[in-house]
């Protein structure tokens, strides 16, 4: 009776818990298709403004320029860093001694630096370099991280010393093996690398805010901030501006949801 | 001519031994050849900047004509009102909102790591959900739903709790609970991942064994995965003092600080140090370096606590 009791405790409040998840989202939804004076009266279904609302965005924000930015950065950035720090992770792994180790203790050091910190003198060797607005001023701060470099060499841990003595006795030379062996064997881990640097490149804000100076050169969630300024708010077309700020993200979460999860514990187990 | 063979033999033996070598140190050039570009880009763009940014906590002045200040900006920084308020913002976040999103993440990790529970898949899906949205997205959604005509008033009115809409943002209290509120909301389903990744080591035998035993639930929470946890509980906890430490977008996003700085996070007073106001690099540097301090600082004691339980 008790058992029966908690389980159906456990199913109610799982149940909320989800509910209180998602609504926030479902919310976001519906006022992105609706016009902001059904949005004021707290309609809950999807209505048929979308058009309108998106009409609305487009003449009052740079949308498509602000996309275009942020996939270019991100993607950017999720190609040169996968390629650099799986390299460094396969490298600590793979040769270890006691030299690198220390290397890499002293590295994960950064990994308590607070972005406040290194913000200011950044932007100064930023800006004095001419790369504010730039894509290489928006990747450069985090493509090598600690926590992929971990993430590698973690995973590169698994990877049988066999091939490696096999495919150097097959006469393929170090770089060879790198990137016909380890690569494929370790897709997972590069698909949760990938997951993981994407969504947090698409999201950085900070970072950003303080280098893309002009209009040009802003990202989504730059976008999006821009739309709340003003005294009266369009809930429609702001919550549309957050919608298609989401659905990148969105998309991939629910596609690589396994190597996302593995993305963010993989670098502790 | 045996005496020759043998040196011979030598020979080789010594040229095998002397070709290994070398391919011993070509693999070890190429182990450091990987590192390079990684650890310069480390170096480069963080533990240099914070090194500058020691030297610029000790100036003031603006753009190319700074001076030599000594520790005035540090002692600036503890007179400063909105910077007191800052700090004890951010300390009010942390301790209120870090504990309540951890247990809570460590509960739901539970009952979602029992073999018997249907849906498992849809519930953990759908707690997750909140860590695929931007941290600006969900700043902007939840000032939208806590506004005065937003979806919680017209709810409220709606239900006759209210008269009027209650304008959450613009009182210091309410303004801070939404704000914990969102970064609950947002952060729970991520850290409860850790956990569930977590719990998949420890054999599930054990629970069984505890039962027969006797044990409650509530039991075996306590003495069995609480501490075979601890490591990841550790772990979660230094990420979230960190995080929380370093708030930006939420209080640029919800609150712009507001009301009259009652909300405004160390991060986003840094920001508007450096590139809102009049630009006074020297200053927020060192205000920074007090945030780099007290992540250091928490996260040594709580190192120290979590190794002390053993």
């Amino acid at each position: 009776m008790i058992e029966k009791g908690k389980r159906i405790f456990e199913y109610v409040f799982l149940t909320i818990v989800s509910i209180i998840s998602v609504f926030p989202l479902y919310w976001m939804f519906c006022a992105a298709t609706n016009m902001s004076v059904d949005v004021i009266r707290g309609k809950l279904i999807p209505g048929t403004a979308l058009l309108y609302n998106f009409k609305n965005l487009l003449t009052a924000q740079n949308v498509s320029g602000a996309m275009i930015n942020s996939f270019k950065y991100s993607v950017t950035l999720t190609l040169i860093s996968l390629c650099i720090c799986s390299l460094a992770g396969y490298g600590f792994e793979i040769f270890h001694d006691k030299a690198k180790d220390t290397v890499m203790s002293i590295l994960l050091l950064a990994m308590m630096v607070p972005f406040a910190a290194t913000m200011i003198p950044l932007f100064q060797m930023f800006s004095k370099a001419g790369l504010l607005n730039s894509t290489i001023g928006f990747i450069l701060p985090t493509i090598s991280t600690p926590f992929l470099i971990m993430l590698f060499r973690q995973s590169a841990r698994s990877f049988p010393h066999d091939i490696i003595e096999a495919a150097r006795i097959d006469g393929l030379n170090e770089l060879q093996i790198f990137y016909r062996m380890f690569i494929p064997t370790m897709r997972s881990t590069y698909a949760a690398a990938m997951t993981i640097t994407f969504m947090n490149a698409w999201n950085n804000y900070l970072w950003p805010k303080v280098i893309m100076t002009n209009d040009q050169s802003i990202t989504m969630p730059m976008l999006v901030a821009n739309l709340t300024e003003g005294y009266v708010t369009d809930y429609g077309m702001l919550m549309l501006g957050v919608l298609l700020c989401t659905i990148p993200t969105i998309i991939i979460f629910f596609i690589l949801q396994k190597s996302f999860a593995e993305g963010i514990t993989g670098a502790v187990k | 001519m045996s005496y020759s063979n043998n040196n011979l033999e030598m020979n080789t033996g010594i040229s095998y031994s002397h070709k290994r070598l070398k391919l011993k140190t070509r693999q070890n050039l190429f182990g450091w050849a990987c590192l390079i570009p990684a650890v310069i880009l480390i170096v480069a763009m963080s533990f240099y900047p914070m090194f500058k940014a020691l030297i610029l906590s000790f100036r003031t002045g603006i753009g190319a004509k700074m001076t030599w200040a000594g520790v005035n900006n540090y002692v600036r920084m503890f007179q400063d009102n909105v910077f007191m308020q800052a700090l004890k913002n951010n300390f009010i976040y942390l301790i209120i909102q870090v504990p309540i999103m951890l247990i809570l993440a460590l509960v739901l990790a539970c009952m979602l790591n029992d073999r018997n529970l249907r849906f498992k898949g849809l519930f953990r899906t759908a707690i997750f959900l909140p860590c695929a949205t931007s941290l600006v997205s969900y700043a902007i959604i939840f000032r939208s739903l806590f506004a005065i005509d937003g979806f919680i008033n017209v709810m409220l009115i709606k239900l006759g709790i209210f008269k009027t809409g209650y304008n959450f943002l613009a009182f210091p209290n309410s303004a801070r609970a939404v704000i914990i509120i969102a970064l609950i909301w947002r952060w729970t389903g991520y850290n409860m991942v850790f956990y569930l990744a977590g719990l998949q080591n420890i054999e599930y035998t054990i629970y069984e064994a505890a039962k027969i035993d006797g044990a409650s639930s509530f039991q075996s929470f306590w003495k069995i995965t609480v501490p075979l946890l601890k490591p990841t509980i550790l772990l979660t906890a230094i990420m979230s003092t960190n995080g929380t430490l370093q708030l930006f977008d939420e209080s640029v996003n919800l609150t712009n600080g507001g009301p009259a700085n009652a909300t405004i996070t160390m991060s986003h007073y840094i920001y508007n140090m450096s590139f809102k106001y009049v630009p006074n690099f020297g200053y927020a540097a060192a205000m920074s370096y007090l945030i780099l301090i007290l992540v250091a600082i928490l996260a040594f004691i709580q190192m120290k606590v979590g190794d002390k339980r053993d």
